[in-house]
């Protein structure tokens, strides 16, 4: 199916499934253990051995010599992998470093051996005694701030946009704000680590893995290691966490295929904690320099939003700037990403690349400017909404309901119970402080297929390659289907994750939900067909409907359409036409009351509202529980979460979750999620957004401002650590 | 992990006598903390004791009206002790900021007294550590140290000491019964266990002496006054302490106070005592006469000064 039209309405809008709180169907799977997480195929592969990863010990230089006799000679040892072992891999683009290094060594804990043994405890065993002697590079380089100055314009989709004169309307603005903003490296941290459960049937190679992107994992996994991709099978149907993270193939599904090759047998390799933050991919850390422009009215008249990061060679760059593209008015402009050289572990997508980032700066800058103007901050941001793209005003948004966001969150939240002075509202040794922030979060949509069969008993079963990676993508898509084919949840089965299925959109960059629905949709509309053309009735005025199909005057079952067998319906959705006409994005304004310890500076949450405006809401119970994920997630990204680089040994020192601080749940206090009740019809036959990432951008810039609302520190510099508070506070009476 | 020989002692005569005939051998407890260095091979014991059978579960009464707590009660046992709570709640206090639920079913009195740095060089085998490796030099001088000690570092380690537990104990004028390998019982006053690195190698950590098991914790007779336990982190729960206060406050304004996550040790003295009818800048002068800290953690001297403030406020309000 094309869709390249707005939708006109269609069976979903009857909304008898589609729209209604769901739990997740997958659900008492989860809670009873019999989800198999990647890890957990005991059953389907019960002679697999255990492989344990050997992390590089040095940040850049070269492996001298690699002394595996000792570790060879201990007890269940049955082969080790290491680049010799492995012989010539080849490197799919979307990797930036290589998943097996050696003898050249790029980053801190880059894999260069993998120990296979016959149980857990024997390969761990052994991992320690394999004995390198390395070769460190002096030239390694690991501080943004300092390769900033050699960092280069970023090209393609984020390359620079300069639009009028910057200079000329920031020199004459008479209200501007520059400031300079960082953001530190960031984990994915999620729960299931990287894990894989590789087999071999002659060539042909099975992954059971814990992977976002089912086809992307197949076509690298077959470049890697130089085998056609139609001998790959990629099985991930839980993904207990991915956050971007496991958009990729990974070093333990290259080391799982390699050691079970070399051991003849399957191996299972479950990444160690510890080297869940040098070996993986990881958010940049930035650095971002905001000049915003004002006129006396409060109208922006010039923004320029400059933004750094570093990535080792051939790595991709944090696009923080791009969250201030389209967010605001104003003629003059000039956003620059700008690329530097470091040798970190690899930096790459995680929840809202750019964006999540980038907003936190902008939207920090935005309360700077709203103070200097005397001005209310949800008033300013409201004031200089654009309807349109600045950079494509021929480009209208299709939905844009930034103000609404603002306005409806305002009220809900009690925005005017604020007060403007900064340090004025106290509850006992407790400062207190609101802050706001508009969120912006593109809504891009993929090619997605799906396969729909009716069976004789009248159930439905849907295929795709889609993933669940938390999100709820079983619930939605059965809720799709349901809908589509007029029967209960109760009828649909859903399976996921399977490279045997159709190509989906996969999980990633807020469009699975609307692009796998669609798909979804798509071949529903093909079986719908089939069972109409089964039954005798014109397909064009068909219903269906709590099992029954009619039209014509004709009335039938779904049964009896597959009473002499099985009925299928398989297509995929392309987008284009009016998907490339408008620019989709989803919309939100944040709303958080923080209070600071007087005494020790220490920010605690007290109350959060995330407003969104995100097209149809699929699933009411799932996406709330992706917003509040997200706000967690951005207020983390601005509060605690920090990977620390050791500029002398060129790694991140803090990687444990005991040391990297994710929130808990004594820091998340009351959350709150109002949907407004969209469609967007410019947007796909489901006429959805996206709210996974939109939760998050936005979050920490509210932080940040209510924080300031506080206590009267600014602080740029994140996250917002009691030393750096601390710093700011008044010295006490 | 290395493999490693295990047995049970029945009583703390067995431990110390097994102890005695396995030089390099290690008491475990709860082990909430050796098995995570042994995983990662930070120690590598080849013979483990296990001392949770030694039968030193129980709190009892002294005849001093003070408290006698095995050294193998839980955390969890000890913080909802009903005499703990309400004799001692700056223990209780202390306690339950600590870790997790789960982990504190899990630690035990001596474990936690025991418990080793959470310095992250001294948890990556890959990095220099005079802690874990002797002479290997310190990587957090001149690296990550704004989590460390800024006060009683010495020249070959700046970690501070993570246990909330001790603080409490150290303010309560605890004392630390020891059996030594023969048998005989010894008394540590809890002051003297935990020991500054100073500037020697091996880096030192316990007054405990090799062959020594640790059977009890005393408590003097109940001190009175207000009891605080005030933990200052980034995050609300599961975080060590970047300062935290121990205090026990008496109605005429006088009290005792220990520090700790500012120090190499639970970080208490008598003219810091002798300053709290002063106020928390003239505590803090005379706790920090002799500061240690680096640029980076230079903040928790400040910080220590304002959560005394915080903690005295209270005691008042
Ligand atoms: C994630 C995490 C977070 C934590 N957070 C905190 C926190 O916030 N605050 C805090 O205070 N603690 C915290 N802890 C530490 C926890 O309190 C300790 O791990 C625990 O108290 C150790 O007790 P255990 O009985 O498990 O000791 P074990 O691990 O069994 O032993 C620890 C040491 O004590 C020795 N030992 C045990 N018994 C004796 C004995 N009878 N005599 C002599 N030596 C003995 C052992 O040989 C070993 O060297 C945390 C731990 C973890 C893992
Ligand atoms: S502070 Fe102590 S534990 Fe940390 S690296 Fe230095 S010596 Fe090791």
């Amino acid at each position: 199916m094309k869709f390249d039209t707005p939708a006109g309405t269609n069976p979903i809008d009857q909304g008898k499934v589609i729209g209604k709180p769901t739990h997740r169907i997958e659900g008492p799977l989860k809670t009873t253990g019999k989800a198999t997480y990647a890890a957990e195929w005991h059953a389907d592969v019960p002679n697999a051995a255990h492989g344990n990863i050997v992390g590089a010990a040095i940040a850049k230089g070269r492996i001298k010599s690699m002394d595996l006799s000792a570790a060879k000679a201990a007890a269940g040892v049955i082969t080790i992998v290491t680049a010799d072992s492995a012989g010539a891999l080849d490197k799919a683009g979307r990797n930036t470093a290589k998943l097996l290094g050696g003898p050249e060594i790029q980053h801190y804990h880059q894999a260069v051996a993998l120990v296979v043994a016959q149980t857990f405890e024997q390969a761990v065993a052994a991992s320690h005694l394999v004995r390198i002697d390395y070769d460190r590079a002096d030239d390694g380089k690991f501080v943004l701030a300092d390769a900033r100055d050699a960092a280069k314009p970023v090209q393609g989709r984020a390359a620079d946009q300069l639009l009028g004169d910057f200079e000329g309307a920031f020199a004459a603005a008479p209200v501007k704000v520059d400031a300079t903003y960082t953001t530190a490296d960031h984990a994915h941290a999620m729960m299931e680590p990287y894990a894989t459960i590789a087999s071999w049937e002659g060539d042909k190679l099975t992954l059971r893995t814990s992977n976002q992107m089912i086809d992307w994992c197949r076509m690298d996994v077959a470049r890697t290691l130089k085998i056609p991709k139609a001998n790959v099978r990629v099985l991930s149907p839980y993904v207990g966490g991915g956050f971007g993270g496991k958009l990729w193939l990974r070093t333990d599904a290259v080391l799982a295929a390699l050691g079970a090759r070399q051991a003849g047998r399957p191996v299972k390799v479950v990444m160690q904690r510890e080297l869940m933050f040098n070996n993986s991919v990881h958010r940049h850390a930035t650095i971002q320099k905001l000049r915003i422009g004002a006129g006396k009215d409060g109208r922006i008249t010039a923004l320029d939003h400059e933004g750094w990061s570093g990535n080792l060679p051939g790595g991709g760059s944090e696009n923080a700037v791009n969250a201030s593209r389209s967010m605001y008015a104003g003629a003059n402009r000039m956003m620059r990403n700008r690329l530097a050289l470091l040798d970190l572990p690899e930096g790459n997508a995680m929840r809202a690349p750019g964006e999540a980032v980038g907003s936190i700066a902008l939207e920090v800058a935005m309360d700077e400017l709203a103070e200097k103007l005397g001005m209310d901050p949800v008033a300013f941001r409201v004031l200089n909404d654009s309807q349109v793209d600045p950079a494509h005003p021929e480009k209208s948004f299709s939905l844009r309901k930034m103000i609404e966001c603002l306005q409806v969150g305002a009220k809900a939240f009690g925005w005017n119970k604020r007060s403007a002075k900064p340090g004025t509202r106290r509850d006992g040794q407790w400062l207190i402080g609101m802050g706001v922030a508009a969120a912006l979060r593109d809504s891009p949509a993929m090619t997605s297929g799906a396969r729909v069969r009716l069976s004789a008993d009248g159930r439905v079963t849907v295929e795709t390659d889609m993933t669940d990676i938390g999100t709820g993508s079983y619930t939605i898509i059965a809720q799709t289907a349901a809908e589509m084919l007029g029967v209960g949840l109760d009828k649909v089965s859903v399976k996921l994750g399977d490279s045997d299925f159709p190509v989906s959109s996969g999980s990633g960059g807020q469009w699975g939900a609307n692009s796998s629905t669609s798909g979804v949709y798509a071949a529903c509309v093909k079986l719908r067909e089939a069972v109409a053309a089964k039954l005798g009735i014109d397909p064009a005025t068909a219903t269906f409907a709590g099992g029954k199909v009619s039209g014509g005057g004709k009335n039938a079952t779904l049964t009896q359409a597959a009473a002499d067998g099985e009925v299928l319906g398989e297509d995929t959705i392309k987008f284009g036409g009016i998907r490339d006409q408008t620019h989709q994005s989803a919309f939100g304004a944040h709303f958080v009351e923080v209070g600071v310890d007087s005494f020790t500076g220490e920010i605690r949450l007290r109350r959060m509202l995330a407003v969104c405006s995100a097209g149809r809401i699929l699933n009411p119970t799932s996406a709330r529980s992706q917003v509040i994920g997200a706000m967690t997630m951005g207020a983390g990204a601005v509060l605690s979460e920090e990977l620390v680089v050791d500029p002398r040994f060129g790694h991140f020192v803090n990687h444990d979750l005991a040391q990297y601080e994710v929130l808990v749940h004594a820091d998340v206090p009351h959350q709150e999620v109002i949907f407004l009740p969209d469609l967007d019809p410019a947007s796909s036959p489901m006429k959805a957004h996206g709210v996974g990432e939109l939760g998050i951008c936005g979050v920490g810039g509210a932080v940040a401002n209510a924080v300031y609302n506080a206590t009267g520190v600014r602080l740029r510099e994140f996250p917002m650590t009691v030393d750096k508070v601390l710093a700011g506070l008044p010295e006490l009476a | 992990m290395k493999p490693f020989t295990y047995e049970r002692a029945k009583s703390p005569a067995d431990a110390v006598v097994a102890l005695a005939r396995n030089p390099g051998a290690k008491l475990i407890a709860g082990g909430t903390n050796l098995l995570d260095h042994m995983k990662l091979e930070i120690v590598t014991p080849q013979h483990l004791i296990d001392v949770n059978g030694t039968g030193l579960d129980t709190i009892e009464n002294t005849p001093d009206g003070g408290l006698r707590i095995g050294a193998m009660v839980r955390n969890t046992a000890l913080a909802a002790h009903p005499r703990v709570k309400k004799d001692y709640a700056v223990l209780s206090r202390a306690i339950v900021a600590g870790a997790s639920g789960q982990l504190r079913n899990k630690a035990t009195t001596a474990g936690n007294l025991m418990q080793r740095t959470r310095c992250p060089y001294f948890y990556d085998t890959n990095m220099p550590c005079n802690k874990r490796d002797p002479g290997s030099g310190c990587s957090a001088q001149g690296g990550f140290s704004r989590n460390h000690a800024a006060v009683g570092g010495g020249a070959n380690c700046i970690c501070f000491f993570p246990s909330d537990m001790s603080n409490a104990m150290n303010v309560l004028d605890a004392t630390v019964e020891v059996m030594k390998p023969d048998g005989t019982m010894r008394t540590i006053p809890i002051a003297d266990f935990h020991l500054l690195p100073g500037d020697e190698l091996p880096v030192k950590e316990f007054a405990l002496a090799p062959g020594e098991m640790i059977t009890a914790v005393t408590l003097p007779k109940p001190p009175g006054g207000k009891h605080f336990y005030r933990k200052v982190r980034n995050r609300a729960s599961y975080a060590f302490a970047l300062v935290s206060v121990a205090a026990v406050i008496q109605p005429d304004g006088t009290g005792n106070i220990t520090l700790g996550g500012v120090g190499t040790k639970p970080w208490r003295s008598a003219a810091g005592d002798a300053a709290v009818p002063k106020g928390a800048k003239a505590v803090a002068a005379a706790l920090f006469a002799n500061p240690t800290a680096t640029d980076q953690n230079q903040y928790k001297l400040k910080l220590a000064e304002r959560t005394i403030a915080a903690v005295l406020a209270a005691a008042k309000g």
